[in-house]
């Protein structure tokens, strides 16, 4: 288990190099001033240009930008945030809980609906559950986030009123600015709870609904899918008809037997549900207003802001590669043939 | 004595009649929700072809085509050249959407005079969708065309060579995997530029991956086969063999699945453009639709859905064209059993 532990984590190295080379690689696409703009800070630095691009060697050959890159990221120098007038480490570090906390919340939904609708489904075989979730699952992966983010604003938003897009209300924001309101963990809704404000994480808990909701729905329906064809292959299997016909009880066969070898295949799932959540952060930030990464990076593109874009995709590349290392080391542990195939 | 036994055909099957009664035809055929999908994209391919037939033309497409407002219809009439140039060899100013009016709201179709309505900036929203089908398919097509060309030549030079070669670029696929598409595209978009072809060139830098290690593996499959040795036995060379002895043999089930990637590679582009990262503002394309209904969710006070139609419309348009795919696709991996392609 160890050797293999340590193969995989030889390899985050590696991956790290090659997504950062080819990203460097793209922004050798751009004029040595346009790469320079994103170390603009001031409206007055903007007629240095020349001096920018020779104080940061940015018309020198791409290896030699990609070594000074390097040397500038280990200093945690990752370029300046246009977008949000600070310097790209700080945004990543001030908005990564806020993304974390809705990331973190639709994660819940999706492991939890998701295995328990593929389980009764499986079990359920062809019957009115199995339908009823097949059709529900075949609907839920079809949605586009940004289509289903729109339509919920207009229905519960819009029509409704019940939820709004953002992150706190404006009366809360001013109260927390203003107020002692201190910041712990970054979550939002256990920062007010843990400064005895139940009324702020409530309100907060409200404008997770709708988002939460949005990015969970696609990525559930696909471990839904996953966990029926999966727990339906190991209910066929010959030890499965060993247990019932030695006596066992359904639940038991069901639960011991067949579903935790079905779980496998949910399981390499899960870091392709990580890329997918990523993916619906950016759009489903962007249609709720809530001020994450992924709401960042979508305004820096649109802004052309190279230092925000090329930080936020080095950061997502890092945090799917170790996802990934997780899952494998998970997978090792779960299923043996892995370790010793 | 008996009558003389009813002497029996037996039927002589056309390749075609085999392919239709074989068992992984008829699995699919009896499969409702593969029908309703096979259906829906079938209505995407009938939309996308008549678009230009039933749609009302903007000036500058008609101006493009040498139509004036006296035979503003004249391009329906198969006689005329218009007709085969809309087609065929439809002018960049076709995929605009015609204007109806230029008021930042969104008229309703009573106000605005079209079908659907019109988003703000008064764009047509019928003629969006329509000519938007078009713009799908292209993108699709061309997206799925570039990626399989990169990806059967990695994976077949990858499979075949293996040893290093094989390690460098499997470790290639893996880096541009490990990014997650969609921002993998926002980046090249962002440095490339707004337009329709950059957007493609994006999708398919992102696409070509999953296809390579598919063929890899096919390759790889095919590969240890006898009549392979036989090949390498009679002293041909290797990129003879890879390519008219394996790949044949390897690129079915490889087309298929690619094919059937057109709706998610249509989503992820309509994905790009609702965050302003796809063609040129006006351009008949689903998502940048999406996008203008974003400041219309709020109607006026005591109208709350007074805007509904701007969001409505594209909305349904690009669920049932993802929908469509994800039956047909469901049902096809069904019956070819390619396991795997996540």
């Amino acid at each position: 288990m160890f050797t293999f532990i340590l193969r995989r984590l030889m390899m985050l190295p590696l991956v790290f190099f090659g997504v950062t080379v080819i990203i460097v690689l793209l922004m050798q696409l751009l004029t040595p001033a346009q790469r320079a703009a994103a170390y603009v800070r001031s409206e007055n630095q903007a007629n240095q240009i020349p001096e920018i691009i020779r104080q940061y060697r940015l018309d020198e050959p791409w290896y030699v930008q990609y070594g000074l890159w390097l040397g500038r990221l280990a200093n945690g120098d990752l370029g300046y945030s246009r977008t949000t007038n600070e310097p790209v480490l700080t945004t990543l570090r001030k908005r990564l809980p806020t993304t974390a906390e809705l990331a973190f919340l639709a994660i819940l939904p999706v492991i939890g609906v998701g295995i328990f609708l593929g389980t009764m489904a499986a079990l359920n075989r062809d019957g009115v559950i199995d339908q009823v979730v097949r059709v529900l699952s075949i609907f839920g992966w079809s949605i586009p986030t940004f289509v289903m983010g729109i339509w919920l604003l207009v229905i519960f938003y819009g029509l409704l009123g019940w939820f709004q897009p953002g992150r706190i209300s404006t009366e809360f924001a001013i109260q927390m600015a203003t107020g002692d309101f201190r910041n712990f963990t970054g979550f939002l809704t256990l920062d007010a709870l843990l400064n005895g404000r139940p009324d702020i994480a409530l309100d907060a808990l409200r404008h997770l609904v709708l988002p939460v909701i949005t990015l969970a729905t696609v990525q559930s329906a696909q471990i839904m899918r996953v966990m029926r064809s999966s727990l339906l292959d190991a209910l066929s299997e010959d030890y499965v008809r060993t247990a019932r016909a030695k006596g066992l009880r359904a639940r038991v066969v069901n639960r011991k037997h067949a579903r935790r070898n079905a779980l496998i295949p949910v399981i390499t799932l899960s870091g392709f549900v990580l890329i997918g959540l990523i993916n619906g952060v950016v759009i489903t930030e962007t249609i709720f207003n809530y001020p994450g990464l992924g709401q960042w990076a979508a305004r820096a593109a649109l802004n052309l802001d190279y230092a925000s874009v090329l930080g936020f995709a080095v950061f997502t590349a890092v945090a799917v590669v170790t996802a990934n290392l997780l899952v494998d080391v998970l997978y090792g542990i779960v299923d043996p043939r892995i370790r010793y195939g | 004595m008996d009558a003389a036994p009813t002497p029996t055909f037996i039927q002589r099957k056309t390749a075609l009649g085999r392919w239709w009664q074989s068992k992984s035809l008829r699995r699919f055929r009896r499969n409702p929700l593969a029908i309703v999908g096979l259906v829906i994209v079938a209505s995407f391919v009938v939309i996308a072809t008549i678009a230009p037939l039933v749609t009302p033309l903007g000036r500058s497409c008609m101006r493009d085509l040498g139509l004036t407002a006296a035979t503003a219809t004249a391009h329906r009439d198969v006689r005329n050249p218009a007709f085969w140039e809309i087609m065929f060899r439809t002018p960049n100013s076709c995929y605009m959407m015609p204007r109806a009016g230029f008021s930042p709201i969104p008229q309703t179709p009573e106000a605005s005079g079209t079908l659907l309505g019109t988003t703000s900036q008064g764009y047509d929203i019928y003629y969006g969708l329509m000519w938007g089908a078009r713009t799908a398919f292209r993108i699709g097509v061309l997206v799925v065309g570039i990626g399989l060309t990169v990806g059967i030549l990695v994976g077949a030079t990858a499979a075949y060579l293996g040893g290093w070669v094989d390690n460098v670029l499997m470790r290639l696929t893996d880096m541009v995997i490990a990014v997650p598409a969609l921002v993998l595209a926002l980046v090249i978009v962002m440095v490339l530029g707004n337009s329709i072809v950059n957007l493609m060139i994006a999708i398919s830098a992102v696409a070509w991956p999953s296809y390579a290690r598919l063929v890899r593996g096919e390759v790889l499959r095919i590969k240890q086969l006898e009549y392979v040795t036989g090949a390498q036995a009679m002293g041909r060379r290797s990129f003879g063999i890879v390519f008219r002895h394996i790949l044949p043999n390897a690129i079915g089930p490889v087309l298929i699945v690619a094919s059937l990637d057109i709706g998610s590679i249509v989503l992820t582009a309509a994905a790009l453009s609702f965050l302003g990262l796809g063609p040129e503002l006006g351009y008949t394309d689903w998502g940048q639709m999406i996008s203008f209904a974003r400041n219309w969710i709020l109607g006026p006070p005591g109208q709350p859905l007074a805007y509904w139609y701007t969001s409505f419309w594209p909305g349904l348009t690009i669920v049932f064209f993802v929908l469509g795919w994800n039956l047909l696709g469901d049902a096809f991996r069904d019956v070819l059993d390619v396991r795997g392609h996540v």
